[in-house]
């Protein structure tokens, strides 16, 4: 601060001025905000445990509105969804099947249940840890339905009228691919996507597709909403990058 | 020498030049304004789709997922052309510099900031508050623009990038509502420094006071 700053080459300022001498503070902010946000990417798994720590324990409930909670975060593409209940809800399930069927939220809830608790991950980051899913494995219904030879991949419709999903036939036979009527332990809510749902464990959340309402069986994968948008048909969590957890499987 | 016309009358002469300078001081140029402009405008619209996509009850309300998306992502990532594009301006450079540099009269407004005294504090044409702010807010669009990117394109990082650049997304994006709410709030509360910014004048005796040190 000693040394005078050097003439102004344009002559914008006048000498006596002091504005545009000194320390230069503001460059060394903005290089600390960037130095901080670079850090905090680097500890955000012990923050973030932090906070849930507190989340958990908190009656407020003010924790609900403040960010990573581990809480779900609301998706929706359209501008609203209709809602279904008990009287209302069916699920078809149709294509290369040998006999297509319509299910009521009653005749799903009377078939053979399965419940699993996986972490949710979403592809941009957030995560829901160990969250319990309850409903029919996706291939007893496929079983039931009776592939076709010709049946490659399932195509996957809501009744939102705009979402889509897709998954081979091969990881739609999996064992931890769901549809759900339960979730939390608690009938699925209209926020989440109910009465019923998809849940694909091993893949990114955007796979699990809300307000499933027809399972058509095609000849080959038809990619869904997000995927037209530059998402990954394949949306393996364990085999992306970076997750050093073990896969949902 | 011919005289030019209209300046031989005889009161060319013997009135003297106005002996008190004009009432208003030039503070921002026109294209400063503009910056200035832009640049709130697209943080708004960058706000508002970002508690469409975020808030809960918002999200129901609004729904159209992609369509927010879009809008957040490109109303964020032209956040910073205004100032770019402000870079060709000459006295936005010149003030940049006046934001960046703090003296010692600085450090003696903070301290008397930060005992509430009353009365005006020693200031140039910004003075460190608003320095501070400026500095702040840039540093902190800079990291949003960043941890926006790595959400934006998933394929660039590992996943552990993203579920850390979420978290400082989201934190950050708490933080700078409060300071934005903070900004807006002081210009609430001074109609003669939103009449910089809206006219490009200010009243000389307000100058005076707000920023002493300053010599437009």
């Amino acid at each position: 601060m000693n040394t005078p700053s050097p003439p102004d080459p344009h002559g914008t300022e006048p000498p006596d001025e002091p504005d545009g001498r000194g320390t230069p503070v503001g460059r060394r902010l903005v290089l600390g905000m960037l130095g901080l946000g670079a850090a905090g990417i680097a500890a955000a798994p012990v923050l973030q445990r932090g906070v849930e720590a507190v989340a958990a324990k908190d009656p407020t409930g003010l924790t609900d509105v403040l960010p990573a909670g581990g809480g779900f975060r609301y998706y929706s593409v359209v501008a609203s969804v209709p809602r279904k209940n008990e009287d209302t809800y069916r699920l078809t399930v149709d294509g290369l099947v040998e006999h297509a069927a319509t299910y009521t939220l009653d005749e799903l809830r009377a078939l053979p249940q399965t419940r699993i608790v996986r972490d949710v991950q979403c592809v941009t980051g957030w995560r829901v840890p160990d969250t319990p899913f309850q409903g029919v494995v996706l291939s007893e219904l496929l079983d039931a339905a009776g592939v076709l030879p010709e049946g490659r991949a399932i195509r996957f419709e809501c009744f939102d009228g705009a979402y889509s999903e897709s998954l081979t036939l091969q990881q739609a036979r999996r064992k931890d691919v769901l549809v759900c009527h339960r979730m939390q332990d608690k009938d699925v809510s209209h926020a989440h996507g109910g009465p019923v749902r998809l849940y694909v464990a091993p893949m990114y959340f955007y796979k699990s597709a809300k307000w499933l309402s027809r399972i058509t069986v095609t000849d080959k994968v038809i990619p869904g909403y997000w995927e037209e948008r530059g998402y990954d048909i394949d949306a393996w969590v364990g085999r992306s990058n970076g997750r050093d957890d073990t896969p949902t499987t | 020498m011919t005289s030019t016309p209209g300046s031989a009358g005889p009161t060319a002469a013997t009135t003297p030049p106005p002996p008190e300078l004009p009432a208003r001081v030039r503070r921002f140029s026109r294209g400063e304004r503009w910056i200035h402009r832009t640049t709130a405008a697209l943080m708004a619209v960058c706000l508002f789709s970002a508690a469409c996509l975020y808030l809960p009850s918002l999200a129901q309300l609004v729904g159209r997922r992609y369509l927010m998306v879009t809008v957040h992502e490109w109303s964020g990532i032209l956040l910073p052309a205004p100032f770019l594009v402000g870079l060709l301006s000459r006295a936005f450079r010149a003030d940049l510099r006046r934001l960046n540099r703090f003296g010692p009269h600085d450090r003696d407004w903070w301290r008397a900031a930060l005992r509430r005294e009353k009365g005006p504090r020693p200031a140039g044409k910004f003075n460190a508050g608003q320095k501070s702010y400026a500095a702040w807010i840039a540093g902190a669009t800079l990291v949003m623009l960043g941890t926006g990117l790595i959400m934006w394109f998933t394929h660039l990082t590992p996943l552990s990038w993203r579920t850390g650049s979420t978290f400082v997304h989201d934190w950050l994006a708490l933080a700078i509502s409060v300071v934005l709410a903070g900004h807006i709030g002081k210009a609430l509360a001074d109609p003669e420094s939103r009449r910089g910014l809206r006219t490009g004048s200010v009243d000389r005796a307000w100058a005076e006071r707000e920023h002493s040190l300053w010599r437009p």
